[in-house]
């Protein structure tokens, strides 16, 4: 006899479960996921480990590492402590890291979403503005807006999520491109959901996976579009920040390799961490893998 | 015939699917033998393992995650298991060839149809360029493709698609194989061009004495090539036999289920309708694709989709759009529920142009006329619950959002799930149950016509069975319109009061069902009724309900 269709089959787990047995199978995501977890620990420890500024002067200067005790990771050519900076550092970075990728990616999907939900002339225009963005080099463009607005730390965070919105825009216009076409924007259009509901309700969360994914590059991105603004000392003077240290350090590099090694270990842990953090997730969000 | 030796014998072939997956074999225990000149058809819903059966014989399963775990598979006589890589190349294509079901992707689109059949001949046959060409033309030839000559030199893309199955024959028969196995060949094909095919590969077969497996979902098409039949449930066999002992006296009761589910060709009796008042009308519609070229490109030649079409359908009524593809049904649901913008032409829904409303009045309108879709995956948004997938059309209308889930719900019962589904995602259905899932959408809005495109084409006989049922069982307790677009004559006949039989965007023919089945007066027509697949067959009466 036929089976009746209507039988409903055994629920399965909820999606957050299903996505956590899919990342934890990628080794590499999960060392991402500790170093991320850590930097983030150093954030917000930074007051505890250290109160007071980390800029102040807190023992002899260019004391080598493991050397005082109290300033563990030595100190720099102004004295100033490089474990407790690297702590403050975690801070800038991260700071800028999330914002302007979030800067980035809210450009990104309003310019990418218009384009490819409307198609038409609006794509025409919005594209073009896309490109003309493109075809200047990021970190010239990021070296002008600096020079145009000032280099405190809101204004260079926003001029790192300006650079960086045109990757992610082209890519949620490729989404909308293949999604508006399917049968479910259809049947909703049809239920009469406005333009705006289908953009933001219907078709948008179809189209986050590959942009989550992509937010950790471009995180990454901003980190080291900081570091290096700082290591041509276009940075914020006024906060600790890996990119400022390395600056700085650069100048005693030959006696004192540390003062400059440190801080870039730690930036190379830290876009590390992302970049790992975003293939796992490519694997978790991947519809195509099996849980 | 009997006494000859078989081309091909499985015994107790077990194929295991990698752990983790529904069921520990996908093939368990088949039995099978092919003789020359035969066509075996093996017949079984999405599922039952056939297309797996056939990797196996050609040795192409995705090993190691799928693979052989017992039996045997012995051709002429050799045990195919046993083979080495190298040997098995030369019985590929070579002896054994295969016939795919989507001749557009089976197909290089980069190379000329000459080319890929030169391909074939290059690495089996002997002789030269010249003697290849030659070969492949007289191939072309055979298969009845209208000026061999110049197809060889054309891109699949610039020959029909029937054209395109035949040019995958050719290339399967070119080396005269003894075996060829065809994977739903005619599935992808309109009902008038898979006629031809099934008639062309019994005229090559019986030429050339070679043994056929067919491997298909549609009985329609058993009946119509089958010498031999085998069902296969879930990797399982449960019945095979001689094609008219199956199809007329089927054994097994999952057999006589699936008989059962294949629609009927007598149409309802016709419904006194003309008297109702009309709910959907749709006036001197017109729809041309006109082909955007770019700004060098240079404008491309516009399509016409639907031309001058105008129609009238009845409440509780079921008018039935049909024709084969490219025939414009599709674009006519699109336009009636003002997907797509029409060019000119009026469609008045309760008396109310549609075409000619603005956009908030239009999606005031939407109420009224709602649609259920031919994929019923890509037509749910996976990122919502069923409940608010539901829901959501009474919301946006000014539902209070707990009465609009509440309602949801009982909707579920009466599309006979579960209310349990209501916190669900769509992929954890089943294609029938989605179907039902978007059937209870477009209820949920009380709409004054539904609109069905293809709703049952993606879904297994036994399943659409099930669904028609529900459909008809709704439209009846519920008094609905319905406008249903469908290629499936069988199932047009089902449940349509009325037809409209549509070619290349114009009504050839129009009148109630049963009239126009009985006495088509158009020539397009009466073609469509005669391709029907298994039209001299009639099931054996109807003994379990289907559903």
């Amino acid at each position: 006899m036929t089976v009746l269709d209507t039988e409903l089959r055994p629920a399965e787990p909820s999606r957050a479960i299903v996505f956590w047995r899919r990342y934890r199978r990628n080794r590499a995501a999960l060392l991402g996921l500790f170093i991320f977890a850590i930097v983030v620990l150093m954030a917000l420890t930074a007051g505890f480990v250290d109160p007071g500024d980390p800029l102040r002067r807190a023992g002899d200067p260019l004391t080598a590492p493991f050397v005082d005790m109290s300033v563990p990771l030595g100190t720099d050519q102004l004295g100033r402590d490089i474990l407790s900076g690297l702590f403050y550092g975690a801070r800038i970075s991260l700071l800028v890291g999330v914002v302007a990728t979030l800067v980035a990616i809210a450009i990104g999907v309003i310019i990418g979403a218009l384009a490819g939900y409307f198609g038409g002339w609006v794509d025409d225009v919005l594209m073009r503005v896309t490109e003309a963005f493109q075809t200047i080099p990021n970190f010239v463009l990021l070296l002008t807006l600096v020079a145009i607005l000032g280099s405190k730390i809101e204004w260079i965070t926003l001029a790192i999520g300006i650079v960086s919105w045109t990757a992610p825009a082209r890519m949620v216009r490729a989404e909308f491109m293949s999604l508006r076409n399917r049968e479910f924007v259809d049947a909703a259009r049809n239920l009469g959901v406005s333009n705006t509901s289908l953009i933001f309700r219907e078709i948008l969360p179809n189209a986050l996976p590959p942009i989550i994914v992509y937010a950790s590059v471009i995180m990454a991105l901003s980190i080291l579009l900081e570091s290096a603004l700082a290591f041509l000392g276009l940075g914020d003077p006024n906060y600790a920040s890996w990119g400022n240290m390395i600056g700085q350090g650069r100048a005693v590099l030959r006696t004192a390799w540390y003062c400059a090694a440190i801080p870039g270990i730690a930036i190379v842990l830290t876009v590390l961490s992302f970049s790992l953090l975003g293939e796992g997730l490519n694997d978790a969000l991947n519809p195509r893998q099996k849980q | 015939m009997s006494d000859q030796s078989p081309i091909l014998e499985i015994r107790d072939l077990k194929i295991a699917l990698p752990e983790g997956s529904d069921r520990p074999f996908a093939l368990d225990g088949l039995n099978l033998t092919v003789k020359p000149g035969e066509i075996v058809c093996m017949v079984g819903e999405s599922g039952s393992g056939k297309s797996l059966s056939a990797g196996a014989i050609m040795r192409l399963l995705p090993e190691p995650h799928v693979h052989v775990a017992g039996g045997s598979i012995s051709f002429l006589g050799d045990d195919i298991l046993a083979k080495t890589d190298r040997e098995m190349k030369q019985i590929r294509g070579n002896r054994i060839s295969m016939i795919f079901q989507e001749p557009m992707t089976a197909l290089n689109p980069q190379k000329t149809v000459g080319w890929q059949i030169d391909e074939v001949l290059k690495l089996h046959m002997e002789g030269n360029r010249a003697a290849r060409r030659k070969h492949a033309i007289e191939m072309l030839n055979r298969v009845h493709i209208p000026d061999p000559e110049s197809a060889y030199n054309a891109y699949p893309h610039q020959i029909s698609g029937g054209q395109r199955q035949r040019v995958m024959i050719a290339m399967a028969l070119s080396l005269s194989p003894k075996l060829v196995i065809a994977d739903e060949p005619t599935t992808a094909l309109d009902v008038t061009t898979q006629l031809q095919i099934l008639k062309l590969i019994r005229e090559l077969q019986q030429e050339d004495g070679a043994g056929v497996l067919f491997i298909t979902h549609d009985f329609g098409v058993v009946a119509e090539i089958a010498d031999h039949v085998i069902v296969l449930r879930q990797g399982e066999v449960v019945e095979q036999g001689a094609a008219d002992q199956v199809l007329n006296h089927p054994q097994h009761p999952y057999t006589q289920a699936l008989i059962a589910s294949v629609p009927d060709l007598a149409p309802p009796p016709p419904k006194p309708v003309s008297t109702l008042p009309v709910v959907l009308k749709g006036t001197g519609l017109k729809k041309t694709f006109a082909a955007k070229g770019g700004l060098l490109s240079g404008k491309r030649k516009a399509v016409t989709a639907v031309k001058d079409l105008s129609f009238e359908l009845h409440q509780g009524e079921t008018l039935g759009v049909v024709g084969e593809s490219g025939s414009g049904k599709t674009t006519v649901s699109r336009l009636v529920t003002r997907l797509l913008e029409a060019d000119a032409g009026a469609v008045d829904v309760d008396g109310k142009d549609l075409l000619a409303c603005s956009p908030s009045e239009l999606r005031g309108m939407r109420k009224h006329i709602q649609m259920v879709f031919q994929d019923p995956m890509a037509s749910l948004n996976p990122r919502k619950r069923v409940v608010d997938l539901i829901a959501q059309g009474p919301i946006v209308h000014g539902e209070d959002p707990e009465k609009a889930r509440a309602r949801a719900r009982e909707l579920l019962e009466l599309v006979e799930l579960s209310p349990a589904a209501a916190n669900r995602f769509p992929h954890e259905f089943s294609g029938g149950q989605r179907q039902r899932i978007g059937i209870a959408r477009a209820l949920a809005m009380e709409p004054k016509v539904i609109v069905a495109d293809e709703p049952v084409s993606a879904l297994d006989v036994s399943v659409q069975a099930q669904v028609l049922k529900l459909l008809a069982d709704l439209r009846d307790r519920m008094n609905l319109s319905l406008l249903f677009v469908t290629h499936d004559l069988r199932v047009a006949a089902q449940l349509c009061d009325c037809i409209i039989v549509m070619q290349k965007g114009e009504i050839v023919e129009a009148g109630v069902t049963a009239e126009v089945f009985a006495d088509p007066k158009h020539p397009y027509t009466r073609n469509l009724l005669s391709s029907i697949p298994g039209r001299h067959w009639t099931p054996p009466v109807r003994n379990t309900d289907a559903a």
